[in-house]
């Protein structure tokens, strides 16, 4: 079997899992209750494996290996994030992604999810790379920085955009990569990746992506996988 | 030390047991404890060593806590450290009687860890951990008699392993009508016991815990056991070995656990422990010339305690064969070939792995190989590196991480 070295850059990522904004008076929701959670484990089929880089807490693999009967692995840098991970049943792998992490052999596990972590990682192209090596399919959500109230919020205020999905000072935000739907769909098709499904947050209402969500997409879920064809059909939204 | 004197050590350390917060009536201990032994091979039917070489007759000294389910489900194995022994935990009911005084005011190595409530609760595990081959606390050893002699065997005891250990272990639980085990666990040397269970016995076992232990020692870690092994057989009493009806070798038992136990702190850890004070008992131009360089500084003192506690019990030419088998052991060459990818394909237990940041006789990135070969086998596994300033001592120190992971660990 080919192993070659997964050096992801995803630390920063784990970081940010567990640097979420205070939630307001004390948090009795879960800890990580996204809808991001339930669209991917919509995605992932009975048994699956499902390698989860920047795992934070272990909720969604957790949640996958009871619903799903999932073969999870967790990747993450944090050791009280790790701690947690241990304590939900969930294996996991403590590593700082920023300093390499030796072999994940190819396409060694079903699904591998980049969950709110793309944006935060140094050298995001390799992170995407190996994501699409390690794994027969990827998953990725990130927050869309086309999104029209990001936009008019730069437009009209000149300030870099606080939303409440993202809530950071320029100085102290974890999302080192800014870029739009349409920025991400570019490269797709670049790089010869098909977008084989698409679900995003528009409106406080979770849909599948449409063309203009470059616009409308406060939040973008993709399920990817390296074209095994030549390039051409990958379907980008505009907007 | 006279028997008299050891009977009021005794009575002393026994009220002051009493009102230990971890004495023996209190509700996290697991009380009073008797070691039992049980003779695993025999002159007729010797045990096969992995070196070469039979040994028999072997007796094995081990402890029990809580009870064995009906079904045997419920078994843990702990495997001990260097200078370890069979007493995880409670308080030794016959440390009088067997001369093992230092037992008399602590409780077991790993107390904190094992009892009811405690991470290994004895109020759901049956808990059981072997004094190891080779070493002094009523397993076979060098300075157990050789029948063919009458005399102690010292050097003429033949070289075990760690595999040797675990396959000794694996005849206890024949001898215990165990199967399968729900866990082994162990740090250090005891950690590397672990990972032969997971690669030796892959179906007689379900989960494996590795505390601050790697697939095999560094370069570091062998000239570190050189060392202390020069001291010791450079000690003018050493006499090959053959020094059990005469003086020990101390001052060279001492030396090398003076060295292993700065192996065992970080200097982080030493700097806010122990820092440059002194004790201000020397003095630069003391008359009596050697009072010159006698112990001043904390640091000095410290090692000085830990020195001289040792040799009071424990045996030098055990130091020699255990920090040999230590040397010695290498999972990728014994299972793999040299491939620790291909060593670990065997295993079939759940893995758990726990590094301790500012351990530098296993260092993180050394316990992480183990699991980064697993996972090149597809195997799910659980590394974790812990923060802590007392090096390897941490898996002994940090014990409320440590349990807190194992708990975790042994919970599902």
């Amino acid at each position: 079997m080919k192993c070659v070295k997964l050096d992801l850059e995803a630390g920063p990522a784990a970081r940010r899992h567990c640097a979420e904004p205070p939630s307001e008076e004390g948090a009795s929701m879960p800890l990580r209750s996204r809808w991001q959670d339930a669209a991917i484990e919509d995605e992932i089929p009975e048994g699956a494996s499902v390698l989860d880089l920047g795992c934070g807490r272990g909720e969604l693999l957790a949640r996958l290996a009871r619903t799903k009967r999932a073969r999870c692995q967790g990747v993450e840098l944090d050791a009280e994030a790790a701690f947690e991970c241990v304590e939900r049943g969930v294996p996991v792998l403590q590593a700082d992604l920023d300093e390499g992490l030796g072999g994940f052999p190819d396409r060694s596990f079903d699904f591998v999810v980049l969950e709110e972590t793309l944006q935060t990682v140094r050298r995001p192209m390799r992170v995407l790379d190996e994501m699409l090596r390690v794994g027969r399919r990827g998953i990725v959500s990130f927050p869309n920085f086309g999104f029209w109230r990001v936009r008019f919020g730069l437009a009209l205020t000149g300030r870099m955009p606080v939303t409440e999905k993202l809530p950071y000072q320029w100085y102290d935000s974890p999302n080192i990569h800014l870029f739009t739907l349409q920025d991400f769909t570019d490269w797709a098709a670049r790089a010869a990746v098909r977008i084989v499904r698409g679900r995003v947050l528009a409106d406080g209402v979770l849909r599948e992506l449409r063309a203009e969500d470059n616009l409308h997409a406060e939040e973008v879920l993709l399920v990817l996988e390296r074209e095994t064809s030549p390039p051409g059909e990958a379907a980008g939204p505009r907007g | 030390m006279g028997f008299s004197t050891a009977r009021e050590l005794g009575r002393t350390a026994l009220k002051e047991t009493a009102l230990a917060p971890n004495g023996p009536d209190s509700p996290g201990s697991v009380g009073w404890t008797e070691a039992k032994t049980v003779r695993l091979a025999t002159a007729d039917r010797p045990l096969e060593l992995e070196l070469g070489g039979r040994l028999g007759p072997v007796d094995v000294e081990y402890e029990t806590y809580g009870e064995l389910a009906p079904d045997g489900w419920n078994a843990v194995l702990v495997a001990h450290a260097l200078s370890g022994d069979a007493h995880v935990a409670g308080w030794d009911r016959n440390a009088e009687k067997t001369g093992r005084l230092w037992r008399l005011k602590k409780p077991g190595w790993w107390d904190p860890m094992v009892g009811p409530g405690k991470p290994l609760d004895t109020r759901r595990f049956f808990v059981i951990c072997a004094n190891f081959l080779g070493s002094c606390y009523g397993t076979t050893g060098p300075s157990s008699i050789d029948p063919s002699t009458g005399r102690r065997y010292g050097l003429r005891f033949p070289m075990v392993t760690v595999g040797d250990w675990v396959r000794l272990q694996a005849l206890l639980l024949d001898h215990l009508r165990i199967g399968r085990l729900y866990a082994v666990v162990g740090g250090s040397l005891g950690g590397q016991q672990v990972i032969e269970w997971a690669l030796a016995y892959p179906d007689r076992v379900e989960r494996c815990a590795v505390l601050a232990a790697s697939p095999r020692l560094s370069a570091q870690g062998l000239a570190f056991n050189a060392v202390g092994r020069f001291c010791i057989m450079n000690d003018p009493y050493f006499a090959g070995g053959d020094y059990y009806y005469r003086h020990a070798p101390a001052a060279g038992l001492a030396a090398a656990r003076m060295l292993a136990h700065i192996t065992y702190l970080s200097d982080k850890g030493m700097h806010e422990r122990f820092g440059r004070r002194r004790r201000n008992g020397v003095s630069p131009d003391a008359r009596d010339l050697t009072d010159r360089f006698g112990v001043e500084f904390e640091v000095e003192s410290y090692l000085d305690h830990q020195g001289r506690s040792f040799v009071e019990r424990f045996d030098a030419n055990s130091y020699l064969y255990i920090t040999r088998a230590m040397d010695y052991y290498d999972a990728a060459a014994r299972w793999g070939g040299g491939d620790l990818a291909e060593a670990c394909s065997r295993v079939r237990s759940r893995v758990m792995i726990v590094a301790f940041d500012s351990d530098w006789l296993y260092p993180p990135e050394q316990c992480r190989e183990l699991a980064l070969a697993l996972t090149r086998n597809g195997k799910p596994v659980t590394y974790v590196r812990v923060p802590s300033r007392y090096g390897h001592d941490a898996f002994l120190v940090e014990t409320e991480d440590v349990g807190r992971l194992l708990a975790s660990f042994l919970r599902r």
